[in-house]
Parts: structure tokens; C-alpha cells; sequence
């Protein structure tokens, strides 16, 4: 819409933009609040620490693998969950949500007695150990960021609906060409900004990581756990991190914004 | 035997599709009937979409479903296109990309896929949108192309599912020419199913018309468009149908009203039809030349074209037959007859503007 466009619009009710203000407060503030605490002058020598160096580069593998894996796994459940005419689908999901909706560290607990030593799954699986290990990491990750993608791209496939599905196969295209030709492409805006919400949740996860991958520094100890330790014992460095963090976030949108985000509606 | 060749029976709850189709290779068969007439069962059946409960459909001699053998090729493997109402250009390919998409899918390479679809979008005139995406196109540039996508599958059957129907008024008439052409042009045998009998003129070589999932009438399109046996082919063919015995003056209805025309077949079942423009309106009783009159009152008026259709009703107690009866008059008719829904009249219609022909055993497939 440019500067001339000359149609009345209809106008915002006045009284909406009282807590329209209040709203945009609450999520701008505290970052600059976190800016202007911040000692700019040492900033640099300590985001440039031997911790926080590991802690940012394992949080970016295990988030970047973490996101990979929500998109093998969580891509092809969407299409699942979107097409199959199965009975409990609907159920199904339901259940998908629920990562969503759990408090992390309930999903870590969760995770711990099904994968632990003495875990429903870990107690059969002798001389793996999961806890503790990067591998939780990225577990831990995976379980909280692939419902972002997963809703997404099925709200996109279910979108799209199936007549182009349809057209496809009246072509002579057999499944997995339609799937690769027309699927796909079509829902490609969706899969985009799923994938960036789905990174941006593994690189801020903390509750199910903790409880189930622990914090040992250069193994599972990812970005926001170096944070919480910090702020114990060291403010300043805390501060500096999340800026750390306040960074990689904004690049993240920044990069994937404004084509990505824009296609889910 | 080359062409489509189908027997299909289809029970719903309290609807049974039970039809026999043939058309011959390189034929149009038009497909005509009122909703809930089964046309669309038939499609899905056809395309693949819908397994009939008892059923054949072999295309060109190759089987495609057959109950009893239990053969039921996928509709990948069908060779059926079909062109909708909607176009559904797959959005992210430009218009050339959907035309060679059948091709590549048949394992055409990339280049030669390109050149079958240029040839096939300069066939129904739309070489100049091959590197438009379809948002860019309008709706009967869309259709050209998705005319253009299903012949490049090189279908064996082609169905045609009211293609018209979702474009606006000027752009039916230009589309439909482009149709008939490559439909000639190409030798192509199709199922039209449409509601507008210009279309099933314009394209069809025969026309099948469903009722209640039967084959009502069969025949070549001008003969059964213009002599009309049921109601439902009449209304659209925009004539008035009364149907009832021969008789050497006319027609007689079942309650022994005359409607007197060109001698009928004597005894046999008939059916009286005339034009709405023939058909006068008075608000008293006419008198002079041989005419027929029947009593009837104002049920609607609808614009039409350039006149205003008269749909009439039974008057109370009188023959039930009169409803449904059409007459296009002026709008100025209209005025100075003051007529309004619920206006008793008296329809007027000559002999010489009624004709009669045997309703006798509709072909019934």
C-alpha cells in the first residue's frame, strides 16, 4: 500500500491501541532493559570466553542437527497426520500438541524415564547412554521444536487441500512424483518459517535439556544454560550471552522473515 | 473396440447409477441432467476416483476397471484426463511448466517436455502466457492452459467437467471455439458433462441425457435438443414440454385437455413442444385464430436476455401439467399486463408453433 493510497479505511477502534502499546512494551523493553544493563566496554572479552565460545557453538550444532531432524521426521508426520484417512489420526494429532503445552521440564523428566539406565526403553538398550550426552541434547530439542514445524505444515497441507493432488495423478504422475512435484512446492512458505521456529525453539530450549542432557560445559551445556549458571556467579557475563542470544534471534528472523514467516498466515 | 467403452453401477443410499456408455474413438458425447442425476459418479468412476460396485471401463480396448476380474488401474495409469471447472494450474509452475509436467511425469525428458508443451499451448493459443505464472493469468487464459496441460498427457479419454462453467460471460464463447477446435483438430474422444446446451452444440457429436442415474435420452445432439422427450432435456433446451398421447389433432393430456398441433402419432406416448416466445400471455381469454389457452397464474418472472420469462404455476384444481409452462415476453409486455407472482393468466400458444413427437422408449443405452 503506498503513501497514496487514497481509500478510507475503516478505522482501528481508538481503545485498542492502549494495550496494543502495553503488548508491544512487554516484548520490546525488557531487550532494551538487557542493552542498557549491559557493560559494552568488556562485552567482547567475554562473549569471546572459552565458555561461552563452547557453549554457542554446541548450542548452534545441536539446535542446526536438532532442526534437520524435525524436518526428516516431522515433515513426513505432518503429511501423515494431513492425508492418511487412518481412524485415529484425529487423535494422533492431539498428541502432537503435547510438547507444546508441556512445562520442558516435565518433557525432560519424561525423556529421562524413557531413555535413562533404568528407563522404559534405556533398560534395553545396554552399553548406549543417552543422558548426559549431546545426543540428549539434541533429543531433548527435537522433542519441544518439532511440534512448530509439524502444526504448521499440516495447517499448510490441509490448506492446499488434495485437488491439485489430484490433478497431478490424472497427469500419469505416480505418488512420489506428485509428492516431490506438487506437495511439496506447494506448502514449501510453510515448511520455510516451521524450520525457523523450529531452530529458534531447540537454540532457546533449557527446562527439558537440564533435566535430561544435565550441564556438563562443552558437552550439553548449551547457550541458555551457560546463562542460568552465570547469573549465579557472574551478572555481567550473563547479560552479555543473552545479548548473544538477543542476536542470533534477530539474525534468524532477520534471514528467514520476511519470506518464511509471511507465507503462514 | 477403440473408444471408451463403460457399463457402471453405482448403489448409494437412495440413489442408483446404472448407465452403459459408449463413444466411439475420436467421438464428443455430451452428458446432460439435473443435479443428483449421477454425471458426476460417472466422472469419478471414469477418472479412476470412484470404484463402481458392478462395473467395466475399458478406454481403447485397455481395461481400466472391471469388477468382475477385479482389475483397477490407479488413475495415474488410467491415460484419462480430465479438465474441470477449475483450472488448477499447480501455482508454483509457470504456464509451460504445467503443460510439460504430464510429459515429464511420463518420463519425457526435460527438453522435449518443453517443446511438446510449446506446441500444445500455441494449439489452444497461449504460447504468449508460457512463462506466466497462473496468478497472472485470467480465468479463461487459465483454462486455455489446463486445456493445453491434459491434452500433452495424450489422454485416451478426455472428460470435460462443465469446463465453462466458473469463467465469465465473454470469455465462454472464445474458450469453447478453442475447445472445438483442438477437439477436432486432434481427434480426441471426450465426455462433456455440462448443463448448457450451447456447450453440448457446440461440441458434441451425441448427447446422452442422465435422469435419477439412467440414460434417459440418446441421440445426436440437434435431434435430441430439438425434440425433446423428457421435461429435464426440455427445460434445457429452453423449450415448454407437455407430454401425453397422440391424437390426429395434437397431443391429449392425461386429463383430456387438447393441445392442438400437426397431427401426433394416434395412441402412442407423446410429447408437445414449443418455444417461450411463442407462447402469449393474456390476462383475459383470447380469442381467433386455432390457438390453445390454458389457465395458468404468474409463478415468477426472471430477466432473460433481453426479455422477462414468464414461469407459470396450476391454478388451483386445474391440470398440474401447466407448471413449470415458460413465455418470454418484453418488459413492456410485462408492465402493461401488470403481471406479478400470483397473477392469473391464460398462456396462448398456435397450433402451427407446436410440434409433437413420440416420447416412446427413450434409448435407454
Amino acid at each position: 500500500m503506498s503513501t497514496r493510497d487514497r481509500r478510507v479505511r475503516t478505522g482501528l477502534p481508538v481503545l485498542l491501541w492502549v494495550p496494543a502499546a502495553v503488548a508491544l512494551a512487554l516484548v520490546v523493553l525488557p531487550v532494551i532493559g538487557l542493552v542498557a544493563r549491559s557493560d559494552l566496554s568488556s562485552l567482547p572479552a567475554r562473549i569471546s570466553s572459552p565458555g561461552a565460545v563452547a557453549a554457542l557453538g554446541l548450542s548452534l550444532r545441536t539446535a542446526a542437527l536438532s532442526t534437520v531432524l524435525c524436518l526428516l521426521l516431522g515433515g513426513p508426520l505432518a503429511v501423515v497426520l494431513a492425508r492418511s484417512r487412518v481412524p485415529g489420526v484425529r487423535v494422533l494429532r492431539a498428541v502432537v500438541l503435547l510438547p507444546l503445552v508441556l512445562p520442558p521440564v516435565v518433557g525432560g523428566l519424561a525423556l529421562l524415564y524413557l531413555l535413562g539406565r533404568g528407563g522404559l526403553l534405556g533398560s534395553h538398550l545396554p552399553g548406549i547412554r543417552i543422558p548426559y550426552t549431546t545426543a540428549a541434547v539434541v533429543i531433548a530439542q527435537v522433542f519441544v521444536a518439532m511440534p512448530f514445524l509439524v502444526v504448521g505444515l499440516e495447517g499448510a497441507l490441509r490448506t492446499a487441500g488434495e485437488r491439485y493432488e489430484a490433478v497431478a495423478t490424472t497427469l500419469g504422475a505416480r505418488p512420489w512424483t506428485v509428492f516431490r512435484r506438487v506437495t511439496v512446492p506447494l506448502v514449501l512458505p510453510a515448511l520455510g518459517s516451521g524450520l525457523v521456529l523450529s531452530f529458534a525453539r531447540a537454540l532457546g530450549e533449557f527446562g527439558a535439556t537440564i533435566t535430561f542432557a544435565g550441564s556438563l560445559e562443552g558437552v550439553t551445556r548449551t547457550l541458555p544454560l551457560q546463562v542460568y549458571l552465570l547469573a549465579e556467579t557472574d551478572v555481567d557475563g550473563a547479560v552479555a550471552l543473552s545479548l548473544l542470544l538477543v542476536v542470533v534471534a534477530v539474525a534468524v528472523i532477520a534471514v528467514a522473515r520476511p519470506r518464511a514467516l509471511r507465507g503462514q498466515r | 473396440m477403440s473408444g471408451l467403452s463403460a457399463r457402471v453401477r453405482v448403489a448409494r443410499d437412495r440413489f442408483t447409477l446404472d448407465v452403459a456408455v459408449e463413444v466411439a474413438a475420436g467421438e464428443v458425447v455430451a452428458v446432460l441432467g439435473p443435479n443428483g442425476s449421477g454425471k458426476s459418479t460417472l466422472l469419478g468412476v471414469l477418472a479412476g476416483l470412484l470404484l463402481p460396485d458392478q462395473g467395466r471401463v475399458a478406454v481403447d480396448g485397455r481395461v481400466l476397471t472391471d469388477t468382475a476380474t477385479g482389475v483397477r488401474l490407479p488413475p495415474a495409469r488410467r491415460g484419462v484426463g480430465l479438465l474441470a471447472q477449475d483450472a488448477l494450474l499447480f501455482p508454483h509452475l509457470t504456464a509451460l511448466a504445467n503443460v510439460a509436467f504430464g510429459p515429464r511425469a511420463a518420463g519425457v525428458r526435460r527438453g522435449r517436455a518443453d517443446e511438446v508443451a510449446r506446441h500444445r499451448l500455441a494449439e489452444v493459443g497461449a504460447a504468449e502466457f508460457a512463462d506466466r505464472k497462473p496468478a497472472a493469468l485470467s480465468g479463461g487464459q487459465a483454462q486455455r492452459v489446463a486445456l493445453a496441460r491434459a491434452l500433452a498427457a495424450e489422454p485416451g479419454l478426455l472428460l470435460l467437467d462443465e469446463p465453462f462453467a466458473a469463467l465469465d460471460v465473454d470469455a465462454t464463447p472464445v474458450l469453447r471455439g478453442v475447445v472445438r477446435r483442438v477437439l477436432a483438430a486432434t481427434g480426441r474422444t471426450a465426455l462433456l458433462v455440462t448443463h448448457d446446451p450451447l456447450d453440448a452444440l457446440a461440441l458434441a457429436d451425441r448427447v446422452l441425457v442422465l435422469a435419477d442415474g439412467r440414460v434417459v435420452e440418446d441421440g445426436p445432439t440437434r435431434a435430441v435438443l430439438s425434440r425433446p422427450r423428457t421435461a429435464f432435456t426440455a427445460r434445457v433446451a429452453g423449450l415448454n414440454l407437455v407430454s401425453g398421447t397422440g391424437d390426429p389433432a395434437g397431443l391429449r393430456t392425461p386429463d383430456g385437455t387438447l393441445v392442438a398441433a400437426a397431427a401426433g402419432p394416434p395412441g402412442d406416448p407423446a410429447v408437445a413442444v414449443f418455444r417461450p416466445a411463442d407462447v402469449a400471455v393474456y390476462t383475459s381469454p383470447a380469442q381467433g385464430s386455432p390457438r390453445n389457452v390454458f389457465a395458468a397464474v404468474v409463478a415468477a418472472l426472471e430477466p432473460h436476455g433481453d426479455t422477462v420469462r414468464v414461469r407459470a404455476a396450476a391454478t388451483p384444481g386445474g391440470p398440474a401439467w401447466v407448471t413449470g409452462l415458460a413465455a418470454d415476453l418484453t418488459p413492456a409486455a410485462v408492465a402493461d399486463l401488470a403481471l406479478e407472482p400470483g397473477t392469473p393468466v391464460h398462456l396462448s400458444v398456435k397450433a402451427a408453433a407446436v410440434a409433437v413427437h413420440p416420447a416412446g422408449t427413450a434409448a435407454a443405452g
